[in-house]
């Protein structure tokens, strides 16, 4: 069997008296995606920095393609990427100057061809050479997908990528995503408080609640498994009345 | 350290600069100012001199200096402020790239920024009052030296103040150079400072080069190893801005501080 993508054991994350993420455990398969849900507040965001190496965890492992995050950040971060509604890319440098530079960060090999098939992709061929902090949030996100797709990730994180998105493109892009978790041999984590995308696009979903993985099974599936009719309504117990589900 | 990442800082600098005039300005704006106004100034004064003491290597040459180090300290820090004004700093820690790297590309930027503003400087200094740093001789190279590795060091610790303390302190960052001016000597020997202020200057590597400018000028005997004092401190200087650095980014990886610079909430 594949060793998984992203494998995170006991993961905890204290701010002196808050608990934000307690001690969650989980994993990522290859071509696998992964709906990481909760209210606001449940530790997502958290995890999702935890997982970046932009925040120290308080304990706990995290593996990528089976290299320690703690011990082997650089080599870890190289097969990982991420795009986020809140960390736009900056805004002074055009779309193209902005893939030219996190490529170079990330050592994408034939960064030219790159680009150009991104921004084929994504439809960015008119914003090439404008500043990206005058596109539209819309735009913005699509600039963020291709950035977060440069190198190939075996580890995509995309918290909340459609947010922005009018549902014609938000589908076009559900729909890359789930071409690029099929084609290779990555996976992805996704957040996203819009129910009905994570069950189109997810195999697995985890909620998070006060830090904790509350449930985890197939969102088709879950609802129904808890007496619920739809993954919102599941959402919305999680956020109203996570204790019921805990003793459930 | 793999320079595709150092390199792609420096990258990312050009092209902000190729892209905003605004950017380009202050490059050469203020040295210009500089040497026009202390240039005209050091005229005034030779005009009342009879002995024939030029003030013009050892007023203008160093402003001229001092400026130099000023603009290689600010060619750090204003890379640094760039992934600040752009809240960027998720974006870029998230990334293979090392703390080494990143520094190393800061620095890389300000040799390219700062290289710029003295070759306008020496231009300036030397068309419109006839300075010529060749009268400094072969010390004129430690003397660079000395400064440049002053106005990294300061950077570094900069940057690290401000990503400690936050965005606004960039406002306490600006200053740096005008407090230390005074102790530096700059413009007087030390010995005419009471003696506290002398202490102070004794640990400040400029201090050593403006000291030893004084003593070509006079035509007096100054001690190379004076200078490799300077440069020594120097050396430390620049360790101990790199391990404040980094014990910083540790700190803020640690609290989340990282994170807050760009996202909204730590959920």
């Amino acid at each position: 069997m594949a060793s998984p993508v992203l494998s995170v054991v006991g993961l905890r994350k204290e701010y002196r008296e808050t608990l934000a993420v307690d001690n969650i455990s989980f994993q990522v398969g290859r071509n696998e995606i992964v709906g990481l849900l909760g209210p606001n507040g449940a530790g997502k965001t958290t995890t999702i920095n935890m997982l970046l190496g932009v925040l120290e965890p308080t304990a706990g492992t995290i593996r990528i393609e089976d290299l320690d995050l703690a011990t082997h950040r650089t080599e870890a971060l190289e097969r990982t990427n991420f795009a986020a509604v809140y960390a736009p890319l900056p805004g002074n440098l055009t779309v193209s100057e902005n893939l030219h530079f996190f490529g170079l960060i990330y050592g994408v090999k034939n960064l030219g061809a790159r680009i150009d098939e991104l921004i084929r992709q994504f439809d960015l061929e008119a914003f090439r050479k404008v500043k990206s902090g005058v596109l539209s949030s819309g735009e913005q996100t699509r600039v963020g997908l291709a950035k977060a797709m440069l190198n190939h990730p075996q580890l995509l994180l995309l918290d909340e990528p459609t947010a922005s998105l009018d549902p014609s493109v938000a589908r076009e892009i559900r729909d890359q995503i789930r071409e690029y978790a099929a084609q290779g041999t990555g996976g992805v984590l996704w957040t996203s408080h819009n129910m009905y995308e994570v069950q189109d696009v997810c195999h697995r979903v985890l909620f998070l609640s006060h830090g904790k993985i509350l449930l985890e099974g197939d969102p088709k599936t879950l609802p129904a498994e808890h007496g619920k009719e739809s993954l919102e309504e599941l959402f919305i117990t999680v956020a109203r009345e996570p204790l019921a589900l805990e003793q459930a | 350290m793999q320079m595709n990442r150092t390199g792609a800082i420096v990258l990312r600098q050009f092209y902000l600069l190729r892209g905003s005039p605004v950017r380009v300005l202050p490059l050469f704006a203020w040295v210009t100012v500089d040497m026009v106004l202390w240039g005209f100034i050091t005229r005034y004064l030779n005009s009342f001199v009879s002995s024939g003491f030029n003030f013009v290597p050892a007023l203008l040459g160093a402003v001229l200096l001092w400026d130099f180090f000023i603009r290689v300290m600010q060619g750090v820090t204003t890379a640094f402020f760039e992934d600040v004004w752009s809240r960027n700093f998720l974006n870029i820690f998230a990334t293979p790239l090392t703390i080494s790297e990143y520094i190393a590309g800061l620095v890389l930027s300000s040799v390219a920024t700062s290289a710029f503003g003295l070759v306008v400087m020496i231009v300036l200094a030397g068309v419109i009052f006839g300075l010529s740093l060749l009268s400094y001789g072969v010390l004129l190279v430690p003397f660079l030296l000395v400064l440049f590795l002053f106005g990294i060091a300061l950077g570094v610790f900069a940057c690290a103040m401000v990503l400690r303390l936050g965005p606004a302190s960039e406002w306490l960052i600006w200053p740096i150079p005008a407090l230390l001016s005074p102790f530096a000597g700059v413009f007087y020997p030390l010995s005419t400072l009471p003696r506290w202020m002398q202490y102070v200057g004794h640990v400040l590597p400029p201090s050593y080069v403006f000291e030893g400018m004084r003593a070509i000028v006079r035509g007096a005997a100054f001690s190379p190893a004076l200078l490799a004092a300077g440069a020594g401190l120097d050396v430390l200087f620049v360790l101990a801005a790199g391990w404040t650095f980094t014990k910083v980014y540790r700190h803020a990886v640690r609290t989340g501080l990282i994170a807050r610079y760009s996202a909204e909430s730590l959920s």
